[in-house]
């Protein structure tokens, strides 16, 4: 048996040898687990303890309350109401396709919040931002999800404040509304300022005030763990609010105003020619802008956007129309400026006007013609266009257009509105240009209707008509009055309009009455109902060329390419405190259709007026609600 | 021989203390309660100050400290008569394991036994892969010479496949390692060691380009460059060296780890326990817990020299550097200078099975010192 040959002594000693190596590569062992510790602890200490700083403290944005805004009386058009939303982080989900099938069966989802989620998935993110899934949870749906958030990671029941427009349409087009950031709003604003703000002004006041109803962003140290929940806010700085918008409109002008269009698609915009406010400035038809606020279905968006009566079109700022007799105020002065005329001087008007060398018949609207002796006061109250192409052949287009130019015709006036388009106040130059033509007689005779290629805006029909009624003193349009209280001052404005003869100012007024006074006058009809002075002119505007023997038959056309109706005015005369400028597409007869809404935009404000609790300056706007 | 046994008895019960009589080395125990009360202290942290954790912990020692006892009263005679019928029936178990057995994440481990309960054989191997070469060493003419390196080989080779088929790559490398070091303790020729060091070098190159699973070789790359997968398997390494380091000196104080009470950490009442401390309690905790391991191992290697015979010797000798291998392999790879591998902390990671098996191989050695020729 090998037993027998083996030496315990030897054996032992062996292993006494070997335990002793052993026992010294264990302690060289732990001396490198030592060292291993020294290196980390001692002299990579600072290095591990900020990334330890770093992981366990983040900056968090904190989003700065928006701003409100009000209507000249204190009325909220824009607030922010509490909203729970039930938001998703998608690198946090394990399985999302359970979980938005989990949250389904827990609070149900529409259609549109599925849609809206697949959208904002695919668009650009910050790396673990939270989209919002849900909007406006109920009691009960905060409470089963709260139960359920075991199975639910990564998505979580947020408390925000969501803006809300409480006049719903009325107030669309001119307020605008906020909407998700996108991508290009990213690259447009502060990205400092802007880190946790979810949504944005998009269009509107609430485009062009967005720096003023931003405010500031706060920021906030929070303690968070490696899942990103926040467990301890370490400190604080808290957000600047935006800052609070009074407007100059007046929420009662602008429902009577919207509501006097009864469906009709048009515009009115109404100003204080004192100051430039404006009083009410509406596009119809409108649309609710709440829908925005959380994301619109496709479904609404293309509904709204095939319409084929454009709702999403504002009218009032971008719509451009010819101007029509409208112009034949402005025009006359002009006349009187130039030279060509008097007030004295009539002309025969057979129903028809002709050029030397032009084989054309300029008619007028009147075939039969307005008689032998027509003079200016005549034309304006009968809207007389013969007598218009005699003096506008006289004046020519370079008297003619700086004129008008000075009522800010063909130019941006506006103090704050956003994408106001300048139309066209047609030149010499912009037709050789545009149209690689000269400048004709007629083209002078065509601008003298306010027609050919001539275009204005409501805003810019009202701005003018505002100027005229301050005589040509100008305050450029303003649709707010005031931020955080403070005043908007006047900045820079266009030169005043001063003619040779200031006289000419009432004498022009009076021939205006007569559109309404007189027994001829294009909007007499309404005379009955007036208990102030209208200074005012009717027009209309063809939207479709009618061929120059062709009977016009209103009956025949469809509706929609019927003439557009216009009417200007401002009252009361002797001390005008509301200029209106309206039109109402395919409306046809401006005194039927056009003048009635102006006039009852212009009693609510004159003559209700003194009956609401008078306002401006005394709403506490920096007070908020 | 029977009258040098009789008379040992004889002797030892003139001086005989109560701890000589249960078999349990006083100094020993103290230092693994030592080491048991470390656990709990730093387990209430590191669970986020979960008690019932801590309870069961309590639980799983007391059953570790059962255990060791009663291993303790076997005389080691009785290890040597059943090593080659223990190294068998697990072998058979470890067999079964990869045709019958169940598992979890891809990895088959566990026999379930009559659906009553499941076990791992590959832990049990850890205890019978020494006792098997030491029973088989023992009775060869020592240092051994090549044809029983060879058949010692074979020996460790055959579990340490199967438990590398599982797979579990980090137990099997242990289980080679337990068998290796007998050979070691039984005066294995430094020609051999160097060259299979060398061999070594020539294998893992072959072993990159031939054998290893992308995922393997994933998980090198991921050890030499954490900082290349941050989010997936770097992240833990860089959590936890970053929980290591920012403890400084004096760590962040009790409770006060940043790094693991905020959930950075991973694993971290398991396998980054020693994060947890070393961010807590800082350097001066860490050298202190390594000293009570070192004093561990001393006082077990001093043990396992004075066994009654050479299968004492390498039995327990093998054991007691096997959980210093334990100890260096964890810490290393918590610290980030070897890579990552699912072993725990002896005895302060939180674990049931690896608590039972380390306190059985505890008792082993008590039972080798207790019962040796005085």
């Amino acid at each position: 048996m090998s037993f027998s040959l083996k030496d315990a002594n030897i054996e032992k000693e062996i292993f006494v040898k070997r335990a002793a190596l052993v026992s010294f590569f264990v302690f060289v062992m732990l001396l490198v687990l030592a060292g291993r510790m020294l290196f980390l602890q001692v002299s990579e200490y600072e290095l591990y303890a900020g990334k330890s700083e770093k992981n366990r403290v983040q900056i968090e944005p904190v989003p700065p309350i928006r701003g409100l805004i009000f209507d000249r009386n204190g009325v909220l058009l824009a607030e922010n109401l509490p909203s729970h939303s039930l938001t998703v982080v998608p690198e946090r989900v394990e399985n999302l396709d359970y979980s938005l099938k989990l949250v389904d069966q827990l609070v149900g989802l529409s259609e549109r919040e599925l849609e809206n989620f697949e959208k904002r998935i695919d668009q650009w993110r910050r790396p673990y931002e939270a989209i919002t899934l849900k909007h406006q949870l109920s009691e009960e749906e905060i409470a089963r999800l709260m139960v359920n958030s075991n199975f639910l990671p990564g998505i979580q029941v947020e408390a925000e404040l969501v803006r809300h427009y409480p006049q719903g349409k009325y107030f669309a087009h001119v307020l605008g509304y906020v909407g998700h950031m996108n991508e290009r709003d990213k690259q447009r604003l502060d990205s400092a300022q802007y880190k946790a703000t979810k949504r944005v002004g998009k269009i509107g006041i609430e485009r062009y005030y967005e720096d003023q109803l931003h405010g500031q962003v706060g920021l906030q140290k929070v303690e968070t763990n490696a899942q990103g929940r926040i467990l301890n806010v370490l400190e604080r700085e808290d957000p600047v609010p935006g800052k609070n918008l009074i407007l100059n409109l007046d929420v009662n002008l602008q429902k009577v105003a919207m509501d006097a269009f009864e469906g009709r698609r048009g515009s009115l915009v109404a100003m204080d020619p004192k100051t430039g406010g404006v009083l009410a400035m509406v596009s119809t038809p409108s649309f609710d802008p709440n829908l925005f606020v959380n994301g619109i279905s496709y479904k609404k968006y293309n509904a709204l956007r095939d319409d084929l009566d454009t709702p999403l079109f504002d009218r009032a700022t971008r719509g451009q129309y010819p101007p029509g007799s409208t112009m034949k105020p402005f025009l006359g002065l002009a006349f009187l400026e130039a030279g060509v005329t008097d007030w004295q001087e009539t002309i025969a008007d057979p129903g028809w006007y002709m050029l030397e060398n032009d084989p054309r018949v300029y008619r007028d609207w009147k075939r039969s013609g307005h008689g032998e002796a027509i003079d200016l006061r005549d034309a304006i109250i009968q809207s007389c266009d013969t007598y218009y192409y005699e003096m506008a052949f006289r004046t020519g287009i370079d008297r003619l257009q700086p004129f008008l130019e000075k009522f800010g015709f063909g130019q941006r006036t506006s103090v704050d509105v956003q994408n106001e388009l300048s139309a066209l106040l047609p030149t010499r130059d912009w037709k050789r240009h545009h149209r690689g033509r000269s400048w004709y007689a007629g083209d002078t005779l065509n601008l003298a209707l306010g027609q050919g290629f001539m275009l204005t805006t409501p805003l810019q029909l009202a701005q003018a008509t505002s100027v005229y009624a301050a005589k040509g003193k100008w305050h450029r349009s303003k649709l707010v009055y005031s931020v955080d209280g403070n005043v908007l001052e006047e900045t820079e404005k266009p030169e005043d309009v001063i003619i040779t003869d200031p006289a000419n100012w009432d004498r022009m007024n009076r021939a205006m009455e007569g559109v309404i006074t007189h027994y001829l006058g294009t909007a007499r009809n309404l005379e009955s109902r007036l208990s102030y002075r209208v200074a005012s002119k009717t027009g209309t505007a063809q939207v479709v060329g009618i061929d120059q023997d062709a009977e016009y038959d209103s009956e025949a056309l469809e509706e929609r390419q019927r003439d557009h109706a216009l009417y200007m005015a401002f009252a009361p005369v002797e001390d005008p405190k509301i200029a209106v400028a309206v039109i109402v597409e395919n409306g046809e007869s401006a005194g039927r259709t056009a003048a009635p809404i102006a006039i009852k935009v212009m009693d609510e404000y004159l003559l209700n007026q003194p009956k609401r609790p008078e306002s401006l300056g005394i709403v506490g706007a920096s007070d908020g609600r | 021989m029977a009258g040098d046994f009789t008379r040992t008895l004889d002797m030892g019960a003139q001086k005989r203390s109560i701890w000589q009589s249960l078999h349990i080395d006083l100094p020993l125990l103290v230092l693994l309660l030592m080491l048991m009360s470390t656990s709990l202290f730093v387990l209430y942290s590191a669970s986020g100050e979960n008690l019932s954790m801590v309870y069961r912990q309590m639980v799983y020692f007391g059953l570790g400290l059962f255990i060791m006892f009663v291993v303790a009263q076997f005389h080691p005679l009785w290890f040597q008569m059943f090593a080659p019928w223990a190294f068998t029936a697990v072998v058979i178990a470890l067999l079964l394991v990869l045709l019958v057995g169940v598992g979890a994440k891809g990895a088959q481990r566990w026999l379930s036994v009559f659906g009553l309960f499941r076990f791992q054989p590959s832990e049990l191997m850890k205890l019978v892969m020494p006792m098997m070469v030491a029973w088989y060493l023992a009775s060869k003419l020592l240092p051994p010479s090549f044809k029983h390196i060879v058949v010692t080989l074979l020996i460790v080779f055959i579990p340490t496949f199967l438990v590398m088929r599982q797979p579990d790559l980090g137990t099997s490398l242990l289980i080679a390692a337990a068998g290796l070091l007998v050979l070691l303790f039984a005066g294995l020729s430094w020609r051999y060691i160097l060259g299979a060091a060398g061999a070594a070098l020539v294998i893992f190159p072959m072993m990159w380009l031939f054998v290893m699973h992308d995922y393997q070789k994933q998980r090198v790359l991921t050890f030499l460059d954490p900082e290349s997968d941050p989010l997936g398997a770097g992240w833990n390494i860089i959590q936890s060296k970053t929980a290591i380091g920012s403890g400084g000196i004096e760590g962040k104080g009790y409770l006060e780890g940043t790094q693991s009470q905020l959930e950075f950490l991973p694993e971290r009442h398991t396998d980054f326990i020693i994060a947890v401390f070393a961010e807590e309690q800082g350097l001066i905790g860490v050298v202190l817990l390594l000293l009570l391991y070192g004093a561990i191992v001393m006082r077990g290697l001093y043990m396992a020299s004075r066994g009654r015979d050479t299968f004492d010797r390498l039995f327990a000798g093998a054991l007691i550097v096997t959980f210093f291998i334990y100890v260096f392999v964890n810490i290393g790879m918590v610290s980030g200078i070897l890579p990552v591998v699912g072993v725990p902390l002896p005895l302060i990671s939180y674990g049931g099975t690896s608590i039972v098996t380390l306190m059985a191989a505890f008792g082993v050695i008590m039972s080798v010192y207790m019962h040796r020729r005085v």
